[in-house]
């Protein structure tokens, strides 16, 4: 890593990125009904402000020698040996981050005050929208992995209320707690790394650790991998936690663009490239990001392939290019640049795609189902048109956005050379033509054929307020790949982080080659996705009779029920039997639970289980046990 | 025979325990020489002078260390911290004792505890302004006991101050103004499995002296051994760790606490999970580091099993409680088992930052429940406080302050980033891996996962569910609870956000004299 300055200039007040939406939250939450009227625009003022300021904060890093700087704000703990700086770090990786979270948040802060404004609650929802860009900013900007850990809680917690937002929905609450749950399966992770970074160096500001990963064991630094990678498969719905993604789309469309899309889950890949030092040292825990990448992007693109709602079928698409984006960080080096490329590109297409999608949902009387639209792209013409360029931009037209930054992730795994390099490059080819199969259904399903609307929809466009974000992000689908790729690249901008780009060295295959093979599956991928649904007649309601393979799709290769069977039924077990336990074990030994039930029936009618003795007999036991366990310690 | 010797004294070390008790004597006093109707702002004022001029003198005593009262106390920075702690979260309790607005019955209290439940005079009683003022004196003396439990250096001493602080908390659970028979009942139970308790304690007490021949600390230290140690002193010392965890709220004699603090009235409830945890653990950690510090191979893998059930119990039967008071209740059970963590994290000679982790952890987790009772104390219906939790859905659209409050509260108990929750969960993880008991943090990092759970189960009840239609009203709070919930709300995210300063205090407080 580069060496670091402290902040100047406007870098020095960089600190307000993250407190402009903070101030709009607090405002919108704090001040009630009475921002009702006015709330929305302060919304998306504060994050356009944000987005304004990181334009020039970037500006000026631009001319920074070592393009890093460090912003201390105050000390946040400091005792003895634990020391932990509430500080800044403003540098290429994250003013890149910054570019990506104010930018297609700004656009998307424009878009929900169309897409929101009939609903009551609006207010609230610009509250914790601005409320998640403020926890992501601080995400991506802190200095430290305790301040990266504190957005992570942050972005998670916004995420939960976002995902919850119309509670009233029983799908929406249960969606809310599962993304909640396997979140803090993955938090578990990151906090276990922290403490050991801790533990270990007495510090988690990242130069300290990253500075010094060669101070630590192997095995330490294998284990730290492993956990942030825990970490980061949680928040970016990765195998194997990659389950609670999709059902947040039970959320608007709005917060599915911004943060179920385009940041929020892509956090996990910030996670391992701002550690890549560590993976670096580590090439165990670098393997399985790789192998968790691959299985990811298969597991979405085929889980892809057979849904029928619009926003799942997106959100499949989500965890799939993720998993490109993985496996790329995976492949060390050569790979950060592809994958955070990858990164930004598709937060456009992405964000494009389901602004689209809540586009075609907002004409169609809020209906998700593909199999009830056909034949839109007449009535919808500007949400067609942009819905087809971020469409063209994800399965890797050539020349689009998606077809620079795929491409060279392919290139990337093949690279890696030997059998596991075809392997990989293998499944990522594979995975490009699976997008381009689920992807081509889903146009020929919404777009094209006959129209199967419910009846009294009538499709109408969407107002401009809405359809200009989708304009936008459109243009950047079109044009960031080769923006990011050949104008500006971002490999010499990421220089400083992550050293200097290799120069092209022998290829496995010569890109050529594989820009051909990839556009000839896409193709493949596209024309039977043409030949399974665009030549025959769509049935509005999906067929029951299917083979086993569409049945295992539609079911996520059934990871729910694993999930459950592994995680779900002990957990209730342990539940159920602690209960009963401590409710009435102990007194059924002695009395038998009917007597037990009888008796706390009649005071004041509430149920208070337990009786004295039986609470005693517990003490009793429990004394037992300590005093038997010190003697066998002291006698062993 | 010699004259009796008279012990040395040294009345300045000892100025917080002579506030506390002082203002309890003369509380007594005030109870049968003062006419009634000026009883109430008398003894509140009585009792607040105490516990706020107790609170002041260990700020000046701070950096004392000496051991006095013939090696009885040990005057020292962890004594003096804790007391500062009991004392402060003792006054805050007397202020929502005090609270008189929020209730039409006037207080929270019973008017008059010798009148039968239910018969005549008690119905007509229970709308008048009469309370029974006696729980200011007992407070005061409970606190005392408390404040005297951190600083025993003694085993009798540490036996008669657990006696002094339980038996004003076993009257004060059964006052409750409303429900009387279930507060009676909780306090019932409370006073047999604290008798129980206490049993386990005085034969753990015996055991010891018959090993040694001593009941001070240090001479327990001397003849304790770091190879062989006497079966007897060791079941004396299991017993005697019975005796405190019991106080402590530790799984599994965790039984008595849901019972009691959904019996008990709330502000009682409230003081005794935030104040008698504070205290239960300075004993705990003077009995552990003081008395068998070298010894702490015997007793090692004891608290680390205690802290992983206490844990388990606490955060999984949370999660199918109905009832706010209950939940919080098996929360306590849980704080516990983290804080059994920060026990774990000192090496036998005292060093190591567990001590002032878990000092800190006391503070902020004491604060935090204190402010979250002082919520449940607003809820209410036609009978009281609602606490079913069905009660609680869709309180934000009632409340949002409320609402936005107890959500502040509960994310803190969670441990969630910028709550002073977190920071404290932070220290004593950390303590813990420090002295090699990771598997110990990982539980605890689960356990909290799992807690989690249903602290924020509260939380969706509240914002994301459609209020009842015979909903709970929210009781304007009066004075006293408005100051309580501003301090302790206020406390919550400041030391959140920059602990440095208090963590740092009890960083250099963390010293055990003996």
């Amino acid at each position: 890593m580069s060496e670091t300055l402290p902040a100047t200039g406007l870098l020095a007040a960089s600190w307000l990125l993250i407190a402009l939406p903070l101030a709009g939250a607090a405002v919108l939450l704090l001040g009630g009904r009475r921002t009702d009227r006015w709330g929305h625009l302060l919304g998306t003022g504060t994050v356009v402000a944000a987005f304004v300021l990181g334009l020039a904060c970037t500006v000026q890093l631009a001319g920074v020698d070592g393009r890093s700087v460090d912003v201390d704000l105050f000390t946040f703990i400091q005792t003895g040996s634990l020391d932990v700086g509430a500080g800044l770090l403003f540098d290429p990786l994250s003013a890149v981050f910054v570019l990506l979270i104010t930018g297609v948040g700004a656009l998307i802060h424009v878009y929900s005050i169309g897409y929101m404004a009939h609903d009551p609650a609006r207010r609230r929802f610009f509250a914790y929208l601005d409320l998640f860009v403020a926890a992501m900013l601080l995400l991506v900007l802190g200095n430290s992995y305790v301040a990266l850990y504190v957005g992570w809680e942050g972005v998670g917690l916004a995420s939960y209320l976002l995902i919850a937002f119309w509670y009233t929905r029983p799908a929406a609450a249960t969606a809310a707690k599962k993304a909640f749950v396997m979140n803090r399966v993955g938090d578990v992770g990151l906090a276990l790394a922290v403490f050991v970074m801790f533990a270990q160096l007495g510090t988690t500001s990242y130069a300290g650790v990253l500075g010094n990963v060669g101070l630590l064991a192997g095995g330490t630094v294998t284990a730290l991998g492993l956990l942030l990678l825990l970490g980061a498969c949680g928040k970016s719905g990765q195998f194997p936690l990659q389950a609670w993604l999709p059902d947040a789309m039970e959320g608007p469309t709005p917060v599915s663009a911004l943060i179920h899309a385009a940041t929020m889950v892509t956090a996990g890949v910030y996670l391992i490239a701002r550690s890549a030092p560590i993976f670096d040292a580590s090439p165990s825990a670098r393997t399985v990001v790789l192998v968790v990448g691959a299985i990811t992007l298969m597991i979405g693109a085929i889980a892809g392939c057979a849904q029928d709602d619009i926003k799942k079928v997106l959100a499949y698409s989500t965890v799939s290019q993720i998993g490109y984006m993985f496996l790329a960080v995976g492949l060390g080096p050569v790979g950060y640049v592809a994958g955070l490329a990858h990164l930004l590109t598709h937060g456009f297409f992405k964000a494009g795609l389901f602004l689209g999608a809540g586009s075609v949902m907002h004409g169609m009387g809020d209906q998700t189902d593909m199999r009830r639209y056909g034949g839109l792209a007449g009535k919808m013409k500007t949400t067609f048109v942009t819905f087809g360029l971020g469409y063209l931009a994800l399965i890797g037209f050539p020349l689009l956005s998606g077809y620079w930054t795929k491409d060279a992730i392919i290139e990337a795994a093949f690279d890696r050379g030997g059998v596991s390099g075809w392997l990989l490059g293998g499944v990522a080819v594979l995975g490009a033509g699976l997008t381009a199969f689920y992807m081509t259904r889903l146009m020929l399903l919404t777009f094209f054929g006959r129209p199967r609307w419910d009846d009294g929809v009538h499709p109408h466009e969407s107002p401009g307020v809405m359809t200009v974000p989708m304009v936008v992000l459109a243009v950047g689908s079109v044009a960031a790949g080769f923006l990011l790729v050949e104008v500006f690249p971002l490999a010499d901008w990421l220089a400083p982080v992550f050293g200097e780009p290799a120069e092209a060295a022998a290829h496995a295959i010569p890109p050529l080659l594989v820009s051909v093979l990839v556009s000839l599956v896409v193709l493949l991928g596209a024309v039977v996705a043409w030949l399974f649904v665009g030549r025959r007649e769509v049935p509005v309601t999906a067929p029951a009779r299917v083979s086993p393979v569409v049945r295992a799709a539609r079911h996520a290769i059934y990871a729910d029920a694993v999930n459950e069977s592994l995680l779900m039924r002990p957990g209730m077990w342990l539940t159920r039997a602690l209960v009963f336990v401590d409710n009435r074990g102990v007194d059924g030994v002695v009395n038998g639970t009917a007597a037990a039930l009888g008796g706390s029936s009649s005071r004041l009618g509430r149920a208070q289980t337990g009786f004295v003795r039986s609470y005693a007999l517990g003490m009793l036991g429990g004394a037992v046990l300590v005093a038997g366990a010190l003697v066998a310690v002291t006698a062993g | 025979m010699g004259a009796i010797q008279a012990p040395d004294l040294s009345l300045a070390a000892l100025a917080p325990l002579l506030f506390v008790f002082g203002a309890a004597a003369v509380g007594v006093l005030v109870e049968a020489f003062a006419p009634r109707d000026v009883r109430h702002p008398v003894q509140v004022t009585l009792a607040l002078v105490g516990m706020v001029g107790a609170f002041a003198s260990t700020i000046l005593l701070a950096g004392t260390r000496e051991v006095t009262a013939g090696r009885a106390l040990a005057v020292d920075g962890a004594a003096l911290f804790l007391q500062a702690i009991i004392a402060a979260l003792g006054a805050l309790s007397v202020l929502l004792f005090a609270e008189r607005s929020l209730d039409p019955a006037r207080s929270a209290f019973v008017a008059s505890a010798a009148v039968p439940a239910g018969s005549l005079r008690d119905v007509e009683l229970a709308t008048s302004e009469r309370v029974q003022t006696e729980v200011y004196p007992l407070a005061s003396f409970a606190v005392g006991g408390m404040m005297l439990f951190t600083a025993a250096n003694d085993l009798l001493i540490m036996f008669v101050a657990l006696e002094v602080l339980s038996l004003p908390l076993y009257l004060m659970s059964g006052l409750a103004r409303r429900r009387r028979l279930l507060s009676q009942e909780a306090a019932v139970k409370y006073f047999l499995l604290g008798a129980f308790a206490s049993a386990f304690f005085l034969y753990g007490l015996a055991l010891v002296y018959g090993s040694t021949g001593s009941v001070q600390l240090a001479d327990i230290r001397a003849a304790s051994s770091a190879d062989g140690t006497d079966t007897l002193l060791v079941l004396g010392l299991g017993l005697l760790v019975v005796g405190l965890m019991f106080k402590a709220s530790v799984a599994p004699f965790h039984t008595w606490t849901p019972d009691v603090y959904q019996g008990a009235p709330t502000p009682v409830s409230a003081f005794m999970a935030a104040a008698t945890k504070v205290a239960a653990f300075g004993a705990i950690l003077r009995l552990l580091y003081v008395g068998f510090g070298t010894a702490d191979w015997t007793w090692r893998p004891l608290v680390y099993g205690l802290a992983i059930v206490s844990m388990v119990v606490g955060a999984v039967l949370g999660l199918t409680q109905t009832d706010v008071k209950r939940m919080l209740a098996y929360s306590s059970i849980a704080h516990a088992g983290f804080l059994l963590t920060g026990v774990i994290g000192l090496s036998n000679d005292g060093s190591g930052s567990g001590l002032a982790a878990t000092m800190f952890y006391l503070l902020t987790y004491g604060l935090t429940t204190l402010g979250i009772f002082a919520v449940v104390t607003l809820v209410r219906d036609g009978d009281g406080e609602a606490t079913h939790l069905s009660q609680w859905a869709g309180l934000a659209q009632r409340s949002p302050l409320t609402a936005g409050l107890m959500t502040f509260f509960l994310l803190a108990l969670a441990g969630i980033p910028l709550t002073s929750g977190f920071t404290g969960k932070f220290a004593v993880f950390r303590a813990a891996i420090e002295v090699g008991a990771w598997p110990l943090a990982v539980i605890a990092l689960l356990a909290s996962a799992v807690a989690a759970f249903f602290y924020l189960r509260l939380v969706v009840l509240m914002y994301f569910s459609d209020p009842a239609p015979d909903g709970p009203t929210v009781g304007v709070a009066g004075l006293p609870t408005t100051t309580v919930l501003a301090v302790t709300a206020a406390a919550t995210l400041v030391l959140g956000i920059v602990p440095g300063s208090v963590l740092d205090l009890a960083r250099s407080a963390a010293v055990l004299v003996g």
